[in-house]
């Protein structure tokens, strides 16, 4: 009894920190605007890129969409978790009954929220406006992007806790994000590269986003790598969350 | 046994080859005002934070209740007031207030009865941000006044208020205090020291003083705070 009372607790508090965050950005028009916007501008400007080209298109595109909202993500979640470090209410929730886990999963669900709307009017946009040339099952294209988005979301949450100043938290983007953007397999097949290459890239998200992503432009049914790459994805976003717990900390030296 | 007491034993935190808090060791009971006074630099935030189980120490103890500070049954009754005020400057009041009620466990009665106590129930849908500074501390002191904490740790949280109001604030410290709460109040300014029945005088992260305001008087043969402070610096020093 006691036992569900404080499982309770738990729960309000996680969708109360969520509906807070949602609540802030509300005040924030202009933030919303730009989550929502700037992956679909980038797209279509590579679409107008490659107006005579339109292979080259199709082979850029796909992975672009796992790339694109992933990055956006990663930025404003790791801004904003540091914005509350920095003005002192994550000291305060602290010294709270709030839990480390209610925190992270609370800013989940909110952040999460925006990543799946701007994942979903991206890939709606790809298909269905830009006509991208897919074989495959339309769902799973969306189904990627979307967890993709949210590992963003998931990493960007993770990553905050190692930066002191907005100005740190920015050079983790060129840090973390664009190292495996260049060696996930859409520059070069992944099997080209140095072997050491290849293997470190195996140990990044972002490979497995790419991987999917590309796949079922290319193939007709959902394959069983394709899963793989999609749970994969899944894992180290549930892996970034509890880290995300876990370095959490309630006492500072 | 004493029911509720804030006992501090050899508390020592360094930063580096800094020493910011000396081995202190205290007692604050509940039902007085307590003031922890000093100039700013001499470690009151830092001791405050400890208390509050947001610093690491570096040796020492610290407890309420016998319960180690920061532990998880100690966090359900303690409210914190940081120095510079810890809300959220793009919720409005209200909102502001109800997140943390929630964290809290705090009623929607509660929270309209704490913005009455810092007076600022016409402020309710404004936004923080658009708020003054002497506002924003009461938002702030109002979230930690939230679920009737039994301890309270106030940072400074009459600075750059209206004399009115701070005026109205002691008194509800008091009032708390008589409730038999432990409330303890830093501040650098002496007057607000003469506020309080029990003093611990800080100077560069050690206590001078851990008594009550007249046996501090009495045993400087001084009548105000400032002087009796100035003396004991002066007597530790000759020592």
């Amino acid at each position: 009894m006691r036992r569900r009372k404080n499982n309770m607790y738990h729960l309000k508090v996680t969708f109360s920190t969520a509906s807070r965050v949602l609540r802030q950005l509300s005040h924030d028009h202009r933030t919303v605007a730009l989550i929502f916007i700037v992956p679909c501008l980038l797209l279509a400007l590579l679409r107008w890129m490659f107006t005579d080209t339109i292979g080259t298109f199709n082979h850029f595109a796909p992975a672009l969409l796992g790339v694109f909202p992933f990055v956006i993500m990663f930025i404003i979640t790791s801004i904003t978790t540091l914005r509350e470090r920095v003005g002192g209410t994550m000291e305060r929730l602290m010294t709270t009954p709030l839990g480390k886990l209610d925190f992270i999963l609370g800013y989940m669900i909110a952040f999460g929220l925006m990543a799946v709307i701007q994942a979903l009017l991206a890939s709606t946009l790809l298909l269905y406006v830009f006509n991208l040339d897919v074989a495959g099952p339309h769902w799973f294209l969306i189904l990627v992007a979307l967890a993709d988005a949210l590992l963003g979301t998931a990493l960007g949450l993770f990553v905050s806790a190692f930066a002191k100043s907005e100005f740190q938290a920015v050079q983790f983007m060129p840090a973390f994000v664009l190292p495996q953007f260049l060696i996930g397999g859409l520059f070069m097949p992944l099997d080209k590269m140095p072997g050491l290459l290849e293997t470190i890239a195996y140990f990044l998200p972002l490979t497995y986003v790419i991987d999917a992503l590309t796949a079922v432009v290319g193939n007709t049914d959902v394959t069983g790598d394709m899963w793989r790459d999609f749970w994969v994805v899944l894992a180290f976003m549930i892996g970034a969350i509890l880290l995300g717990a876990l370095t959490l900390r309630r006492k500072t030296k | 046994m004493n029911q509720q007491e804030l006992v501090g034993k050899d508390v020592r935190v360094t930063k580096g080859r800094d020493v910011i808090l000396n081995d202190l060791t205290f007692t604050i009971q509940p039902g007085k005002i307590t003031g922890l006074i000093g100039p700013s630099g001499s470690g009151k935030t830092t001791l405050m934070r400890a208390i509050v189980g947001v610093q690491e120490l570096s040796g020492g103890k610290l407890a309420i209740d016998g319960q180690s500070v920061g532990s998880k049954k100690l966090r359900h009754h303690v409210g914190y007031v940081t120095q510079s005020p810890a809300i959220y400057g793009d919720l409005t009041v209200w909102q502001n207030l109800r997140y943390f009620a929630t964290i809290a466990g705090a009623t929607k009665a509660q929270i309209t009865e704490v913005m009455d106590t810092v007076r600022l129930s016409d402020k309710k849908k404004q936004l923080v941000e658009s708020l003054s500074g002497g506002q924003k501390a009461r938002v702030s002191l109002a979230i930690a006044l939230l679920g009737d904490p039994n301890v309270l740790i106030m940072d400074e949280p009459t600075v750059g208020l209206d004399p009115i109001l701070r005026q109205e604030l002691w008194q509800l410290f008091g009032e708390l205090a008589e409730r038999g709460k432990i409330v303890l109040v830093s501040s650098h300014v002496m007057d607000e020291a003469e506020r309080c029945e029990k003093l611990l005088l800080m100077r560069e992260g050690k206590l001078l003083w851990t008594d009550t305001k007249e046996s501090l008087l009495e045993s400087t043969n001084t009548t105000t705070v400032e002087d009796a402070f100035i003396k004991t610096i002066h007597e530790a020093e000759k020592k």
